[in-house]
């Protein structure tokens, strides 16, 4: 909670501590200092928000109104200034000098590609065509990631003005249109009240401000198939047929929704909009490195002590995001890897945390930006493991259209399922990497494009711990259950029963005040015994 | 040089092709071999069963696409039909093939014929012959018009079938899926004038020449509503209007 104009902030606040704040800050303009964030190590206690380590080598930007402001409320977003880059481009600007500007900032796509947002915007006005479609992708699909969807819950204007912008920019009878997953009922919500009032105010529909031009909005719901994040497969779901890509021999930009010029950007793309043509594309250009522009929001999760949504430079490193924004790994334990990119990514190591994080490093390293999810994992975490749970997710959200990618990610995830299993055997990981070329290679869309990544990053990085599983049979970081035993350390147990008592199939057997034994035929591996035991008596091999 | 063609080289050849032409059919013509189970002339090329892949060189970059639905647009590129690359997915595409419809003749022999003794993977059970190509829902679609036919569920769960695995109200049982499967995997069963397919049952006309069953009484009164012929015109069988 952060309480202005001072901006002191207060962390971890019960009902029953609001007399307090009222009695003390509010009235009488003392501080609570029990209230105030306290660094775990240290133990200084931080004023405001600023000073809390977590945001202060943040650079928000697109974040910075989100929960300053009402979303419900145009009124708040008028008083920061909103749209008032809107009325600049409708008003002051030729559509080729916003073009120009979007072109001279840098601005890349934020969904994952990187394309250059001004050049897709030049193709698109330059195409022919009965009506132009001006389409925001918030089909944010990746396990974890949520950037979109705090954007359009807690600023959706922003995204409203990002889009008149590119719509007077693109021109030729712009038609909008939001493309959101139902399983974001919020963002649908405070969108569609957002498009309303601009509506009612004179922002969309006919005429808008009174500047001869027509452009309106309308929300899409999305199904949550994670395929239709792509733009093929998103223009299919558009027009009610089913989300399953098509070849590109012709660029969307020229023919997409229902056959004409489209331009697609993602949610956090349109939100970069206004702040270019309001504060102009120099000074967005200082912001990031050489080839990427901005800032970046990142979905910070997993076994990191800060867990959120982050936004950062272009170029900052990630041990500056994992270790001085995220605040390290919990529990004193060692640093493994990270997932940048969401599923479609891949796993970044300990060598990489000095690496600048911009577009090109993560590809070069195996990896890619994607969408901004990042995982980042621990000592504990079997890295054959996490690319059985990423090829698992996306077998499933393949349309199924293409051989190679329905029934490449099936066996490769049979493949992975027997190598944990402890049934791995010899030439496994050569057929893993003959799939990975099919999958990749010789299927039609980015999808299948990009999901061996998981696969191919943990072998190039990790590939002891495949052959530890598949040779040794052997799990290294003691996840995959069917090769790890429980057993009880004789000199530690000290009868007390306890496991004896949380067992969930009986596999402990074991008198009071007497030595304890597992029954490793009936064990299931669910590791309660472990999380139960108070003497450190359970081991696992 | 005008515009409108397209200057390449396949394998080395030097040829050329009308921009935006698809690429595999140029290939079949040229004489070279390609496999192919999801191409049929006539219908919009899909790219599922991704056997005709071709490497497009140009410039120092490489691509992988199916050759089915590339279109010919790129000035001087050099299309390799069995490059190393090329032929090893190839190879492992035909096994995923093999792996999912072992039933399949003509796959295992199309297989066999790349010189697969047995694929890399565990042969699947229950697949029947379909290989999802969707050869026969883009026949229904764009040649015969009526949309019976359709894919359903996502992924691995992809299957083929009617409307909700339902008689479909459209089917015309025209029989244009069952002639056009290239593996034989649509039943189509006639016995005392009625034809039988996806679950439904239609009476067949006899040829007022040759007396024989030749197509459903109810596909002609479609047929003659649709393209307002009199019904009595096509009351004869293709065979005897030849004649």
């Amino acid at each position: 909670m952060s309480i202005h104009p001072k901006g002191l902030f207060y962390c971890d606040i019960k009902p029953s501590d609001v007399p307090e704040i009222v009695e003390k800050t509010i009235k009488n303009d003392e501080v609570v200092e029990r209230l105030l964030y306290k660094d775990p190590e240290s133990g200084e206690t931080e004023m405001t928000e600023e000073d809390v380590p977590f945001y202060k080598k943040q650079n928000r930007l697109l974040l910075a109104q989100n929960g300053h402001i009402d979303p419900e409320n145009i009124d708040h977003y008028l008083a920061i200034g909103g749209y008032k880059a809107a009325s600049k481009a409708l008003f002051d600007m030729k559509p080729a000098e916003i073009i120009d500007e979007i072109k001279k900032s840098g601005l890349r796509g934020r969904g994952g590609g990187g394309f250059p947002t001004g050049k897709k915007w030049a193709s698109c006005a330059g195409a022919k065509g009965d009506a132009h479609y001006i389409i925001c992708n918030g089909d944010e699909g990746d396990p974890g990631a949520y950037m979109d969807r705090s954007l359009l819950e807690g600023n959706p204007h922003s995204i409203i003005e990002g889009m008149i912008i590119a719509a007077k920019a693109i021109g030729g009878n712009p038609v909008g249109y939001v493309y959101v997953r139902n399983e974001y009922p919020l963002a649908v919500k405070n969108l569609g009240l957002a498009i309303n009032v601009a509506r009612k105010t004179g922002l969309l529909g006919k005429d808008i401000l009174g500047s001869g031009m027509d452009f309106d909005i309308e929300i899409r719901r999305g199904g949550g198939a994670f395929v239709c994040g792509e733009s093929t497969a998103l223009m299919a779901s558009l027009e009610g047929a089913v989300g399953e890509p098509r070849a590109k021999h012709i660029h969307t930009v020229e023919s997409g929704l229902y056959d004409q010029p489209t331009n697609l950007n993602n949610v956090e793309t349109y939100a970069n909009v206004p702040l270019i043509i309001d504060k102009g594309a120099d000074w967005y250009s200082k912001i990031g490195t050489e080839s990427s522009k901005g800032t970046k929001v990142f979905s910070l999760v997993g076994k990191i002590n800060n867990t959120g949504l982050v936004e950062v430079p272009m170029g900052i490193t990630l041990r500056e995001i994992i270790y001085d924004i995220g605040g390290g790994i919990p529990g004193g334990k060692k640093f493994k890897g990270v997932q940048t990119g969401g599923p479609s990514g891949g796993v970044l190591t300990e060598e990489h945390l000095d690496l600048p994080v911009d577009f090109e490093s993560l590809v070069d390293a195996g990896s890619m930006m994607g969408s901004g999810g990042m995982i980042v994992m621990d000592e504990d975490t079997c890295m054959v493991d996490v690319a059985k749970y990423f090829i698992h997710f996306l077998e499933e959200e393949s349309c199924g259209k293409c051989t190679t990618c329905r029934d490449g990610l099936r066996r490769l995830g049979q493949i992975l399922d027997r190598i944990t299993d402890g049934k791995g055997k010899e030439g496994d990981i050569e057929l893993i990497e003959d799939l990975c070329d099919v999958i990749g290679d010789a299927s039609l869309c980015a999808l299948a494009g990009t999901a061996p990544n998981p696969v191919r990053t943990t072998l190039r990085y990790f590939r002891d711990e495949y052959e530890a599983h598949i040779k040794k049979k052997k799990c290294p970081a003691k996840v995959c259950k069917g090769l790890i035993t429980f057993s009880i350390d004789k000199k530690k147990c000290t009868g007390c029963q306890a496991c004896y008592r949380s067992c969930p199939v009986n596999a402990i057997s074991g008198k009071k005040k007497k030595v304890h034994t597992i029954n490793n035929n009936k064990c299931i591996r669910c590791g309660v015994c472990l999380e139960t035991c108070k003497f450190d008596a359970v081991r696992v091999k | 040089m005008s515009q409108n063609v397209i200057h390449f080289k396949v394998d080395g050849r030097e040829v050329e092709a009308p921009r935006g032409r698809m690429l595999l059919p140029e290939l079949l013509n040229m004489g070279i071999e390609i496999p192919t189970l999801c191409h049929i002339d006539g219908v919009t090329p899909y790219g599922a069963c991704r056997l005709c892949l071709v490497e497009v060189v140009k410039d120092g970059w490489s691509k992988i696409t199916t050759s089915c639905n590339y279109a010919i647009t790129v000035e001087g590129a050099e299309i390799l039909t069995s490059s190393e690359r090329v032929k090893k997915l190839r190879r492992t595409v035909m096994e995923l093939h093999w792996a999912r419809n072992p039933e399949s003749e003509v796959v295992e022999k199309m297989a066999r014929k790349m010189g697969i003794e047995k694929p890399r993977f565990p042969f699947d059970e229950g697949n029947g012959n379909c290989i999802l190509c969707g050869i026969c829902v883009r026949v229904c679609d764009e040649v015969v018009g009526v949309h019976a036919l359709t894919f359903s569920g996502r992924g691995v769960h992809r299957k083929l079938g009617t409307p909700f695995d339902e008689p479909a109200s459209s089917c015309i049982g025209c029989g244009a899926c069952y002639w056009s499967c290239p593996t034989d995997a649509i039943k189509m069963k006639e016995r005392g004038g009625v034809r039988e397919i996806w679950g439904k049952k239609f009476e067949m006309e006899k040829c007022g020449v040759c007396g024989e069953y030749f197509a459903p009484k109810y596909q002609l009164e479609y047929l003659a509503k649709t393209y307002k012929t009199p019904i009595k015109e096509l009351r004869t069988c293709p065979t005897c209007r030849g004649k």
